[in-house]
């Protein structure tokens, strides 16, 4: 097999609103195709396996580990990244909760996290612990012991409730 | 052993720079409060800078071969076929690096110096997973299909995979050594016969076994190697997190000086220890990018090679342990045989044969102990120093000595403590081995911890409980996290090694324009060193940490390094901090000459502030003042006219962190082995279910002590973080081997770290005993001493008290437990505990 037999596929995606497009390997994986194509390094890969989430994007609406999909899976498909949170250089609440409350250390799995809890204050505003511990099962986060992680939710999701 | 007269001669421990009228800074403004970190923007934006982000003009990709085989020898290696791949630029073999490369410095003494320590395996593997060959190609894709093809024939060699059959030597890893004991060295202090003798009770314990686990950092191992032709230098993007060990085992090995080695990280994504021994996988992607005429190489390790081949936590066995105690449960003596295992090859052990010695006899009074410590190499994932590196090891041995033998003897685990305790009025403590536990209380920490989780209550529903057959333990865990070391106890390792004491660096400087711009000889992997950084510097020069530029990262063109430079054992705050104050007040000292001479005034009489144009210096009480940029100018584009007497100014202030430390007796293994011993006594509820035999934890609470924190958020953060390690490693996280030395965790989704669902409620509370040998009183924290691991065990052994299992290794799971309570009922720990009560004699 020669590189150049390889037929390479077009993925067109809106990712954060913007019309992006590349041709890959079929084989490529949705977040290698963020990151190494698009140059959309915020979001990062963790463990390989969908344990961590490390790599979690919204696609249509809802959250997927980007280790999971192959990038032309995703083609039509809108998707937001921990890029696209911020709205005119002004923080998301939920970043903003994160910032605040000390809720990283190393911040390599935080942009994971922020799209977990985005899709979980979405669907459930006031979430108890219970559910919290639920909504970000598959998250890791090796440096926070994810104390000052469900106190941002709470704070984000007060502060989400108040707009 | 309390004394003044040690408090006294440890006193002014460090060195802290100038200080003079008008130079001297106001008292602590910023220093002690919990500030957001200067790090969360850009990392809750995405705009966090970690290895793998990074790309470099026509860069490549390498891709590792590695065995699957433990123990085995290389019969034949074929790379042929991998070459005439498209897209591949070359390969690697070991017999090739071989070739180019002088093993690794070792660090042990006798026989460990003969172990050939290769980047890649030569002739032999020593363990599963251990790179034999390498493919480099124009992407990863090409690299990794390209690796596929190289061809191995493997002869099986008998595998050796725990410590006790590495004793044996029937199967030795390195020939060369021959004996798979690496280090021996026998620690006797006080008289441990004697304190037998006189016992009231006699305790003798069997077998006890840390497990091996990981803190396994979310981002694993990522490196950018250039070794360019034309100048000969080296230049890596990566995230080691200790860059002066690494580049002082690369520099001989790969025949280059250390200033051609060029390090650089900005973010980390946590390393806890695990990415020190990153550096053979450095040599590879050097030669890698030499055979490549100098382009540059990119590895990133994925979490299976993570698993296999970066490096595991110290696993350690405890045998024949003898406990001396007195009538009231006070143990007066210990002695025990330990086999630590580090793995296929040293590294940067046998250190560890020697860094539990920092906390010898935990928290508590016993003088008489003698530990026979052997270390074994054997057929898997070498070692590296994970979070609580070999003291929590020692500190869990200790504290299942006093589970065990309070439980033998009817006495309560918080009884016992009390009766064991060093107390707060004998600080500063001589330990028997000569270290010196700074300051401390505690009786007062456990008294809080029990208030904490609502001790008494809980034991009210624990005895209910128990009469509705329930498992329900309480457990505590005391532990201890020394930091700032005296490299001088690798000396007691090896008389020869060529090093001591404790050294960091931090460069304060003001650039061109009036910055303040703060370059730190650290590596921090998520310990807001940039925060704490601008407010030491804030209150130096009576400005505000906003106004402080924290280069992130490390960086060795900075030139903020010295030998000891990275960040581990638990030291910042006392070693980097004390090195950024110093250099800040020889700028404020400097600045102060500057601005006396401008102003026509005398030093005394200036005030340093922020007014209408930013930092400035005042004359007080006049309208006088001169702001940083126009005293930067002077010295940088402007300096004509000034007097000569001057003319040593230059704004850019670097100063060293000492310590006074000593080199250790290495006869008698005795001295100050560390600066400060922060502590943290945690308490847990743990219920292990009757159906399934699965521990659950139904309270949790910790309280610390790290003397002076510098910023409590982040004292806070780290004390979670490292609760959230103890708790994984306790009930989820191993790295399991099989009888053949496969590892059978090799993936998270079989060591399964520790998730949200998992993590319990920490109830927390900070108590302080400020150090009397720091800048601030701080002390070093981030390592915390693996407490839940402690205090877990201490809780099962306590809830199943009814069965007569005895807690005897680190990990316990719901399968284990159901085994253990099995082996209970049939007898199995008849013998483990032997106790005899005597009449003492006198």
């Amino acid at each position: 097999m020669n590189m150049s037999d390889v037929k390479k596929v077009l993925v067109r995606v809106r990712v954060n609103g913007e019309a992006r497009e590349a041709e890959v390997e079929p084989r490529t994986l949705l977040v290698e195709f963020l990151r190494e194509h698009l140059n959309l390094t915020g979001t990062h890969v963790g463990c390989d396996t969908t344990y961590c989430g490390a790599c979690t994007v919204t696609l249509n609406g809802r959250t997927v580990k980007s280790c999971t999909l192959f990038a032309p899976m995703a083609n039509g498909a809108e998707i937001t990244t921990v890029e696209g949170l911020s709205k005119n250089g002004k923080l998301h609440p939920i970043q903003e909760a994160f910032a605040a409350c000390h809720g990283l250390q190393c911040g390599y799995c935080t942009p994971g996290l922020l799209l977990s809890t985005l899709q979980l204050l979405k669907t459930n505003p006031k979430p108890s612990t219970e559910q919290m511990r639920k909504g970000i099962a598959g998250n890791t986060c090796r440096c926070t012991g994810y104390q000052n992680i469900f106190k941002s939710i709470r704070a984000a999701a007060a502060e989400m409730e108040k707009r | 052993m309390a004394s003044k007269s040690v408090a006294k001669k440890l006193k002014r421990k460090t060195s802290r720079g100038p200080s003079a009228n008008g130079a001297q800074a106001a008292p602590a403004k910023w220093v002690g409060q919990p500030i957001r970190r200067k790090e969360e923007n850009r990392l809750v934006s995405g705009r966090g800078i970690f290895v793998d982000d990074e790309k470099m003009p026509g860069m490549l990709h390498i891709k590792f071969v590695r065995s699957s085989y433990p123990h085995a020898k290389i019969a034949r290696l074929d790379v042929s076929q991998a070459e005439k791949f498209p897209g591949v630029v070359c390969t690697l073999t070991g017999a090739e690096i071989k070739k180019q490369v002088q093993p690794f410095i070792e660090i042990g003494p006798g026989g460990a110096q003969k172990i050939a320590d290769y980047p890649m395996a030569v002739g032999k593997v020593v363990f599963q997973g251990e790179p034999v060959a390498a493919v480099v190609a124009e992407t990863r894709l090409a690299a990794e299909d390209a690796a596929e093809l190289v061809e191995v024939d493997y002869e099986p060699l008998q595998p050796v995979v725990t410590a006790e059959n590495a004793l044996k030597d029937e199967s030795l890893l390195h020939p060369a050594m021959g004996t798979n004991r690496n280090w021996h060295g026998v620690f006797t202090y006080g008289d441990v016969e004697k304190a037998m003798k006189q016992a009231a009770h006699a305790v003798h314990i069997g077998r006890l076994h840390f497990h091996r686990f990981s803190s396994t950092p979310l981002e694993c191992n990522v490196i950018i190697a250039t070794w360019d032709p034309r100048s000969g230098d080296i230049e890596y993007h990566c995230n080691n997190t200790f860059p002066s060990f690494a580049s002082q085992f690369l520099s001989p090995a790969l025949g280059v000086r250390i200033d051609q080695i060029h390090m650089k990280s900005f973010d980390i994504g946590g390393g806890f220890g695990i990415k020190i021994t990153s550096y053979p996988y450095m040599a590879v992607c050097a030669l890698a990018s030499r055979k490549a005429r100098g382009r540059a190489v990119k590895w990133v390790e994925t979490r299976i090679e993570h698993m296999q081949a970066s490096a595991h936590g110290n696993e350690r066995t405890f045998l024949d342990t003898r406990v001396a105690l007195d009538k009231n449960g006070v143990v007066l003596a210990i002695d025990s045989k330990h086999v630590d295992d580090c793995g296929a090859f040293p590294r940067y052990e046998p250190l560890g044969c020697v860094i539990w010695a920092q906390v010898l006899p935990a928290t508590y009074r016993v003088k008489n102990i003698r530990i026979d410590m052997h270390q074994v190499v054997t057929n898997k994932c070498p070692v590296g120093p994970n979070r609580g590196y070999s003291r929590m090891q020692h500190l869990w041995f200790m504290e299942r000595i006093l589970d065990i033998c309070g439980q033998t003897l009817g006495i309560p685990a918080d009884e016992m403590r009390l009766r064991n305790y060093i107390r707060k009025n004998e600080m500063p403590y001589k330990t028997p081995n000569g270290c010196v536990y700074d300051s401390g209380d505690y009786a007062n920490m456990l008294s809080t911890a029990k208030k904490l989780i609502g001790w008494d209550d809980w034991k009210k529903k624990q005895a209910a409980a128990r009469k509705e057959g329930r498992w329900i333990g309480l457990g505590i865990g005391s532990t201890l996290d020394s930091g700032t070391n005296n490299f001088g106890q690798a000396r007691i390792i090896n008389p020869d090694a060529p090093f001591s004491g404790q050294s960091k660096v931090g460069i304060v400087k003001l650039d061109i324009y009036g910055e303040v711009v703060v370059s730190m000889g650290s590596v921090p992997q998520g310990q807001g060193h940039e925060t704490t950084a601008a407010q030491v510097v804030a209150d130096a020069l009576s400005i505000t940490p906003d106004l402080v530029n924290v280069r992130p990262g490390f960086d060795t063109a900075h030139n903020a390094y010295t030998g000891h430079t990275g960040t581990y054992a638990s030291q910042f705050a006392v070693t980097g901090l004390t090195a950024i104050h110093g250099a800040a007040m020889k700028l404020r000292k400097e600045l102060s000459r500057l601005a006396a001479w401008k102003l026509q005034a005398k030093e005394k009489d200036l005030e340093f502030g922020v007014g209408a144009q930013g930092p400035e210096v005042r004359v007080s009480g006049t309208q006088k003042s001169i702001n940083y940029w126009a005293l930067a100018n002077l010295v940088n584009v402007n300096n004509a006219g000034m007097p000569e007497s001057l003319w040593d100014i230059t704004l850019n202030c670097r100063h060293v962190f000492h310590a006074n430390f000593q080199i250790p007796d290495v006869k008698r293994k005795y001295g100050n082995l560390t600066l400060t011993y922060a502590a943290q006594i945690h308490t847990a509820v743990v219920e292990v279910d009757r159906e399934t035999f699965q521990p659950k934890i139904l309270a949790y609470a910790c309280v610390d002590d790290c003397g002076k924190a510098v910023n409590p958020r982040i004292v806070e953060g780290q004390v979670h973080g490292a609760a959230a390690h103890g708790i994984g490693a306790a009930l989820l996280e191993d790295c399991a081997y099989d009888s053949d030395g496969n590892l059978l965790t090799a993936t998270f989704s079989d060591y399964t770290p520790i998730t949200a669902v998992n993590m319990p409620e920490l109830l927390y509370a900070h108590t302080e005993s400020p150090s009397p040998f720091t800048l601030n009183g701080a002390k070093g924290m981030g390592e915390g001493g693996a407490a839940p691991v402690h205090t877990i065990c201490s809780a099962l052994q306590d809830a199943l008290y009814p069965t007569g299992v005895i807690i005897d290794d680190s990990h316990n799971t719901g399968d284990s437990l159901f085994r253990a309570v099995q082996k209970a009922e049939t007898g199995g720990y008849a013998g483990m505990v032997q106790v005899e009560h005597r009449r003492p004699s006198r």
